[in-house]
């Protein structure tokens, strides 16, 4: 086996891990000064562009689990990295086409505002408050995991050591900074990560002689098993069944339209036309990266695979091959190179909690606190109580790193956009476009999707066999009572059926009013904040 | 232009009803495009895997296929936003100037 510097303490990623953070540390310093309102905490007093914004959605979305995730996924199960790539992209569109403008028009901080514009708003808040919270509690816990294990494995530092450093710089960012820190330093990473993986890729197609032709040629005859790389061939690791393969791709699809840090994005820009605007840029950045990855996927089939990839899967529980994209790195570029890749995905997974962090501590503090607790009015405290929440959630998020670090977490991002696109998208859809929607129809429905899809997983193999019965030999496992890996078919189609059906039992003549008078503000932006 | 119309009066304006239809008819239209493409990928890959398998140069027919798919979703956004850039925005301003905004 060649050798490897990965996992040692490497001097270029060093230099370049604390560029960045003095960096950002920098910008932070400089939007604290900003950073005293509401408005300027939650949506950094919306001034930010729609190119802007379109990177910042971008960065946000692009986490270190979707570079060297997929990337590893594609240089093992090869086709399938492509599968899920395209279903994180065509969330986007639907994003633009039913959400984004209606949410930048009738809210003012989060998706719940949208909910409970018209309906009766303690309830709407509580209950939608609970479904962003549950939504960034797995994505953050999905995100510090693997931040451990990958800092622990590039850089040889202890994975509690670098969940602190994590918890740490997050905290610093959001709790001085507030959105508008956060964003700059979400652009800050776009960039950076999109540089890095142009980067890797231009010099994986060099090597082979600038032609994909030569790279699947070189995949399909040099690797073992590489031709079934280049077609869908795995897809049972992913779904168990065609019913599974369709309720896979609608919780991709529709995951994306309700989550909370995405949706809370479009609070930062002036007005529904940046809104839409910044949708465009960030469906064309999101995509060029998938097809990035894609082929930096490729590349490592072709030069790693062999090498190292099922070592380093033998070895490190709970990690499947999310080394491939250094790897190649250090294969092409040598040291510097590694140095250099390794401090974007260290970059790129600050950003990503960062992120997190802010969006579950407005849901906190402006939802809970302001909404619920004081009845709606904004009171002079809602910073503090803000900034309380996002200590309170930081420290929470390092808690569960450590006590989640020895589980096979990778299905809670798929848990997240689950409960994304059932408790928030079915209930956030109708009260946009539906007038007989009501207050109860609106709870049922959130807490429906809510319910049905955290009980499924919990019964589907992904959570029944492989985490709670891990290691059990196969002859005496005990088979998952629900026998798919995804649950949205079911948990999505549940809340929208609860949501209609419950509505038309009950009436509400002032939503409905509303709903008229709520046109022009949809529509054309009047009276929008 | 005549007398400012108030609230509930443009909702009855006949700019107003036309530009609340239009918006509804690009955004389903554009939506069920989008899910049509990706659902047919998908029910390709659940029930007829082998046609993607095909091969094509030295990758398979699911390649072109895949990465089209992403070039295409952009291309949907990019048609909602040359619409509401040009036509949309245009109608808003009309409404705005009618209810003196």
């Amino acid at each position: 086996m060649p050798a490897t510097s990965l996992g040692q303490p490497n001097a270029v990623a060093i230099t370049f891990f604390f560029l960045f953070v003095l960096v950002t540390l920098g910008i932070t310093y400089w939007a604290a000064r900003r950073t005293k309102t509401t408005s300027q905490f939650y949506a950094a007093d919306r001034s930010i562009s729609g190119f802007q914004n379109g990177l910042a959605l971008a960065g946000d979305y692009m986490s270190a689990a979707s570079f060297l995730g997929i990337a590893g996924l594609v240089a093992t199960g090869g086709y399938d990295g492509l599968i899920y790539s395209i279903g994180y992209l065509v969330g986007w569109p639907i994003v633009m086409f039913l959400i984004a403008e209606p949410l930048r028009n009738l809210g003012k901080y989060t998706f719940a505002d949208v909910v409970a514009y018209r309906l009766q708003k303690r309830p709407i808040r509580t209950v939608a408050a609970i479904g962003s919270i549950v939504t960034v509690l797995f994505y953050l816990i999905a995100q510090m995991v693997a931040a451990g294990s990958l800092i622990k494995l590039m850089f040889g530092l202890r994975y509690e050591v670098a969940l602190v450093i994590v918890g740490f710089l997050m905290i610093s960012y959001v709790l001085f900074g507030g959105m508008l820190a956060t964003t700059w330093v979400q652009i800050i990473k776009a960039v950076f990560l999109l540089g890095g993986a142009t980067l890797l890729t231009l010099m994986t197609l060099a090597h082979f002689g600038w032609s994909y032709g030569n790279l699947f040629g070189h995949v399909a005859n040099n690797v073992e098993g590489g031709a079934k790389l280049l077609q869908p061939s795995f897809t049972d690791r992913i779904a168990k069944s065609p019913l599974d393969v369709i309720s896979l791709a609608i919780g991709l699809m529709f995951g994306t339209a309700g989550l909370p840090h995405i949706l809370m994005r479009f609070y930062t820009v002036p007005n529904a036309k940046e809104a839409r605007k910044s949708v465009f840029y960030a469906t064309g950045f999101i995509g060029y990266f998938y097809i990035l990855t894609f082929t930096i996927g490729f590349g490592a089939a072709a030069l790693v695979r062999q090498a190292y990839l099922a070592p380093i899967k033998a070895g490190t529980p709970g990690m499947t091959n999310n080394m491939a994209a250094p790897l190649l790195a250090e294969i092409l570029g040598g040291h510097m190179f590694l140095g250099f890749i390794t401090a974007v995905a260290f970059a790129t997974i600050l950003a990503v909690v960062a992120g997190l962090t802010l969006a579950g501590a407005s849901a906190l503090s402006h939802d809970i606190y302001v909404g619920v607790v004081r009845q709606g009015k904004s009171t002079e405290d809602e910073v503090k109580v803000a900034r309380a929440a996002t200590i309170g959630l930081g420290i929470c998020a390092v808690l569960f790193g450590l006590l989640f670090k020895d589980v096979n977490v990778a299905f809670m991002v798929g848990l997240a956009f689950a409960v994304a696109a059932s408790a928030n998208f079915p209930a956030l859809l109708m009260s946009i476009t539906w007038k007989r929607f009501t207050t109860p129809g609106a709870v049922a429905s959130m807490v429906t999707g809510l319910v049905v899809s955290v009980v499924l997983i919990v019964l589907s193999p992904t959570v029944w066999e492989d985490v709670l019965q891990k290691g059990v030999d196969k002859a005496v496992l005990a088979h998952a009572p629900f026998p798919m890996k995804n649950p949205a078919l079911f948990s999505m189609l549940a809340a929208f059926a609860v949501g209609i059906i419950v509505s038309l039992m009950t009436r509400e003549q002032r939503a409905e009013e509303m709903f008229e008078e709520e046109k022009l503000r949809t529509y054309v932006g009047i009276g929008a904040e | 232009m005549s007398q400012k119309l108030s609230s509930r009066e443009i909702l009855e304006d006949a700019d107003f009803k036309e530009l609340a239809r239009q918006k509804n008819l690009i955004s389903t239209v554009l939506t069920l495009l989008t899910m049509a493409s990706y659902f047919a990928f998908m029910l390709l890959i659940a029930y007829r895997k082998e046609a993607l398998a095909a091969p094509i140069a030295n990758g398979s027919m699911g390649i072109p296929i895949g990465i089209g798919l992403i070039i295409l979703a952009w291309i949907f956004t990019g048609i909602y936003v040359y619409w509401a850039n040009t036509k949309y925005d245009a109608l808003v301003e009309k409404v705005r100037q009618k209810v003196g905004e």
